[in-house]
Order: structure tokens, then sequence, then C-alpha cells
């Protein structure tokens, strides 16, 4: 991943290749095994046959420390459900992958605000993570996506849970991260959003179907 | 994450669901509050017991009497007679003497002879009769005067003064507390210094009378509420009832104490010397074996009672982990999603346990301290005012450390098992998990 990285996975007896600094979205039906894909993708899934391999390297070998070391340092997430810590302040909440890290104190605080500042939700650094609207709650969590500076961002359906305005808004700022230079890899079934990336990977039944570069 | 992290979070999700974990804690208070409380009444009796002992005697020593061969069985029929074993009128004098309702016989001066020939044995001091007849302050009232027979080595509880000077030639008393107004003395400290007169009648009849120092006055005890004299004293008054006895007359002792070199020769072996020559050697411990038994079982019973809340208290420490785990298992598997080890995962929840432990505990103790304390002094000057000394609580800071680290380890091996099923979670179920 650190330079001029591909991450290349066979899934069903399929290759899919993930360059740097590129936006991808994988695009499917409910259970078509997008999700899989993205979890393989972002080593949370091993394959039970094939390989990921990244830099070249076959990820199969990193176990433990390292590979925990690895996603912290370079993938960042979205989910459609947030996954936020609902009784947490939304500072505490974007703070966590730097917690996690075992960045001092002072240094999350400044770099989590710095990650709201860019969502424009700095305002609302104190409020509970509960009380936020639905929105606020997705650039809370592109917030603390961010805030660890990774090379890539895993989105699974980041607008599923938004109305078409906030949906907008959320988009604009993935793909904003993605101009800055930051990998994003979208799953998603909405093909408008998928046709604003720059390439394409359709899915079905575990099988890539279909595979388009940019307009 | 830092472990100073894992820490702080693992003590505010604790915080975040209070009531639950109040009612957790609470389980555990009533448990290190009554262990609190038992550790406390154990300290309290066997401190009073030990300070009881020393004023016993030394413990070095062991109170000597002829073995009992007399052990009338029931319908086993009269013994036969023997002029050289010398019935004890007096057997077991005050404090040292043989158990209520053993009979035992007399030592001769042959016997003491014996003991002195014994290996180990440093010092052999007969318990004379002493016979007083009555001790008098001043010119106030006279009163009789019972003292203790047996030759003292220990330390004595006391309430004013100092202890006796058993190889000066000054004549010196230990009275007890009760005798200090009777006799005429305005306080315990008034006493100490005062010269008491002590009159004795020798063989003849004839009564004569000597003086004596007070030195201290003693704490009532358990065991023994005579007053002590050195040996001065108890020499002086055997040489004034012995004045006039015609030398056929056999002295006889009811016991003897025998002094030996702890690290010359063992207690068991001392004593089965002394059986074989015909001895019976008791310690001290062994006269209060007993008793010290009995409080022991009693301290140990209650002490399991608090034991058995702790362990039930464990189960619910188990049950709310577990609710905090299935709660939160979608955080758990952001936190692993985003790189969180699974040891630090372990680590949030059985320090959340071990938190628990440390609210329930420490609150427990606290409390036990704070209502145990003054309810201790209370009965200390009511209840059980007859007893001086006697701190039926005593909390001391170590048992209470150790009280609250065995609860917080019950608490991390309870918390174990929900937080091993949270550290071994993994991510992507735990983030499909609604």
């Amino acid at each position: 991943m650190d330079a001029g990285t591909s991450t290349f996975t066979a899934l069903d007896g399929v290759d899919i290749k993930v360059f740097r600094a590129e936006s991808l979205a994988i695009v499917g039906k409910s259970g078509s095994g997008k999700s899989t894909l993205m979890h393989l993708l972002a080593l949370l899934d091993r394959p039970t046959s094939g390989s990921v391999l990244l830099d070249g390297e076959d990820a199969s070998s990193l176990r433990g420390k390292r590979l925990n070391q690895l996603r912290n340092r370079e993938f960042g997430f979205v989910f459609q459900q947030f996954f936020l810590m609902p009784q947490s302040t939304v500072l505490e909440n974007v703070a966590l992958p730097l917690a996690i890290r075992g960045v001092g104190a002072a240094e999350r605080r400044r770099r989590s605000e710095e990650a709201l500042e860019r969502v424009e939700l700095t305002q609302f650094a104190k409020h509970r993570a509960v009380d936020l609207s639905g929105g606020q709650k997705q650039r809370t969590v592109i917030a603390r996506a961010l805030v660890a500076e990774p090379a890539v961002v895993f989105a699974d359906e980041p607008t599923g849970n938004l109305d078409s305005a906030t949906g907008t808004l959320v988009e604009e700022m993935l793909f904003s991260l993605n101009r800055d230079g930051i990998t994003l890899v979208l799953v998603t079934h909405d093909p408008d959003l998928a046709a604003k990336c720059q390439r394409r990977v359709h899915v079905r039944d575990g099988l890539i179907v279909d595979e388009e570069a940019a307009a | 994450m830092r472990w100073g992290d894992v820490i702080l979070q693992a003590i505010r999700n604790t915080l975040r669901s209070r009531l639950r974990t109040g009612l957790t804690a609470a389980a555990i208070f009533i448990g290190a509050f009554t262990l609190t409380i038992t550790s406390a009444l154990g300290a309290g009796i066997s401190e009073y017991i030990s300070v009881q002992v020393s004023s016993l005697g030394s413990s070095d020593a062991l109170s000597v009497t002829k073995a009992d061969t007399s052990s009338s069985a029931v319908g086993s029929g009269p013994q036969k007679y023997d002029s050289n074993s010398a019935a004890s009128s007096s057997a077991g004098g005050q404090g040292m003497g043989g158990r209520p309702g053993e009979s035992a016989q007399a030592l001769t001066t042959g016997d003491i002879n014996t003991l002195k020939t014994v290996k180990g044995v440093t010092t052999v001091t007969p318990s004379v009769q002493l016979s007083p007849d009555y001790i008098q302050y001043g010119s106030h009232d006279r009163y009789q005067l019972s003292l203790r027979e047996d030759a003292f080595l220990g330390k004595l509880d006391l309430a004013a003064g100092g202890q006796l000077n058993d190889s000066g030639t000054e004549s010196q008393i230990i009275l007890p507390t009760t005798y200090v107004t009777p006799l005429g003395f305005t306080s315990n400290d008034a006493a100490i210094g005062q010269k008491v007169t002590i009159a004795a009648t020798d063989y003849l009849g004839k009564q004569s009378t000597l003086t004596a120092t007070v030195v201290g006055v003693q704490n009532l005890s358990l065991i023994s509420s005579s007053p002590t004299a050195n040996s001065a004293l108890r020499d002086a008054v055997v040489g004034i009832q012995n004045r006039g006895k015609p030398s056929t007359v056999a002295t006889h002792y009811s016991s003897a104490v025998v002094g030996y070199d702890a690290a010359a020769i063992s207690v068991s072996s001392l004593k089965q010397q002394l059986t074989d020559k015909g001895f019976t050697g008791q310690t001290i411990s062994d006269r209060l074996g007993s008793l010290q038994t009995v409080i022991n079982g009693i301290v140990g019973v209650l002490d399991a009672f608090a034991i058995i809340t702790l362990a039930a208290s464990a189960f619910g420490i188990v049950n709310t982990l577990l609710m905090s785990v299935q709660e939160r298992t979608r955080e758990i598997g952001l936190m692993k999603a985003m790189g969180m080890g699974s040891a630090r995962v372990f680590g949030l929840f059985s320090i959340e346990a071990v938190f628990i432990g440390l609210i329930g505990s420490g609150i427990g103790a606290l409390a036990a301290a704070l209502i145990g304390g003054p309810l201790s002094a209370k009965l200390a000057s009511g209840p059980l005012s007859s007893l001086p000394g006697l701190q039926l609580l005593i909390f001391k800071p170590l048992n209470i450390t150790v009280i609250i680290l065995v609860v917080m380890a019950v608490a991390f091996l309870a918390g174990s098992l929900p937080a091993r099923r949270a550290a071994r979670l993994d991510p992507i179920i735990a983030l499909r998990y609604e």
C-alpha cells in the first residue's frame, strides 16, 4: 500500500485489482457477495482459497499485531449503520482509531478536531453521538475514517440510510477525500452513486460479471 | 490502544450503565462487608487472647504436674494407697493449675530435683502454696488476699504502672483493678509506688506482717484475677508460713513451672521426656487450645458465609459482563476492524469486571470499618466492659487491603469468561450483529 500499490483479490476464480488513489465501486444486489469482497479487500476476512496480495506480498502472512497495525494505519471504514458509540461524544468517536493506535490524548484531540472541521461538525464535538441526525452521524463516521490518514477508505452503502440531499453531501465528502489521494472502495447497489466512481465492478452470485472503467 | 486508555475506557463503560453496575457491586458489597467484619472479629479476638496468654506466662514455659495415675474411670474401684505419692490438697494454683475436674497429685521435692535433670530444662520453679491472711493499705480496711501461686514468667496486661522485677530483693505486688478502690486508693495511678501491708500466719498460728510495693495495676482478664507477687514477696510469705514447721513434714507443690531453652529442644520432645518420667507438661497454647479452636471455628464459619456471598456475586459479575459484551458487540467489532488487538479487548472487559469488584469491595470494606469501629467501641464500653482490653472488631489496613485485592482477583476470574468471548469475536460477524 505504501508505494504505487495495488490490491489483488481472487473471488470465485475472478481477479480484481485496486489501484492507488482510484475510486472503485463494487456494485451488486444484496446477497451478491459484494460485502464479502469488501471484507476480503479490507483484510477483515480471509479467503478460503486463493490469496490477497498487498504490494505483491501475500496478506495471509500477516497476522495478529502486524495485521491490526496495518488495518489501523492504512484503512478507514464508513458503514451504512454508522457504528458510533452512542453515549460517547462526537469527538471521542472520531478519535477512536487514534486511541487504538496509541496516540496520546492531546494529539488525538487536535487531529480529531481537524477532521471534524473537514466535515463541518466542529460545533458538535461535545455532543453525544446519539443526539445527532443521520447526516451528521455519517459525517462523524467520515471524520473517524479520515482522522487516521488512511490510504484506503472502505465505504459500505455510505448513503443507504440517508435522504438524497444529505446523501449527496456525504458523497461529496467521500469523493473529495479521493481527490486528496485516498483510495476509495465503495460498496453499493445504487447505480447513480457507482457511476460517479472511476471504475465499477459488478458482482452477482459471488462472481464478478462485469468490469468497466469510467465513462 | 495504550493500557492507560484501555483502563479509562473500561471505567467509563462501567459507569455508563450505572444501575447495572450498582446492582452487581451491591452483591459484592455484601460479601466484602461481611468478610471485613469477620476478619476484624477474628483479629479482635485473637489480639485479646494473645494479651491474655501473655498474662498467663511466658511462651517458653511448661506447667508441669504429676501424671494422673488415678485415672478414675467409672467403675474402676478404689486405687491402692501409696505412701510415697502425695495427694495434693490444693491441686491447681490459680491460673496455672489443672483443668477443672482434673485431680492431680502433688509434686515432692524429689520430683522437683528430677525435673531439673530433664534435658533442655533451664529453670524449675515450684508453685508454692501461698495463703496470706489479708492485705491492707495504710489504715484502710483489711481485705482477704489470695495470691497467684505459680511462678510467673510472662507479662501482665497492665492498666497502670510497670511489670514485676523478679530478680530484685524488694517485695513487689501487682493488683487487679478491682482491688484498687476497696483498698482505699483514689485511682489506678495513685496506687503505684504505695506500700501495702500483707499478713501471713506461721505454722504455729502466729500472725506476722510484711510490706510490699504496688508496682502495677492489672486489667481484669479472662483467666486470672488474683494479685501477682514477685519472687521476693513470695519467698517472704513462704518464709512466714514455714516458720516453726517440723522438719519431718514434707513440702509439697501442686505444680511447677518449667522454663526451657526453645532453641535447644522442641516442645514436643520435652513433653515426651516429661511423660516418660511420669509428669504432664502443658504449654499455654495447650491450655488455651480448645478455647482458641472454638473461636477460630466460629470465625471460620462466618468467613465461609462471606465467601459464599462473594461466590454468588461472582456469578453476578459474569452475568453483567455477558450483557455488556452482548450490548457492545458491534462496538467490539468496530474496534477490532480498526485494528484493536484481542488482548486489549480482553483487557477492556476484564478491567471492567475488576473495577466493579473494586467499587463493591472498597465501599463494603469502608462501610464495615465505619459501622464496625463505633459499634466495637460502644460494645467495649457497654456490654463487654467486664472484659477490659477486649476490642471486638479490629480493622487492620493489611487485612482490608488483602480482602479488596482478593475480591478484585475473584472479579477478574469471573470477568475473564465474558472478556474471552469478546476478545474472540469475529469483527465481521460482530458488525453484522443487530
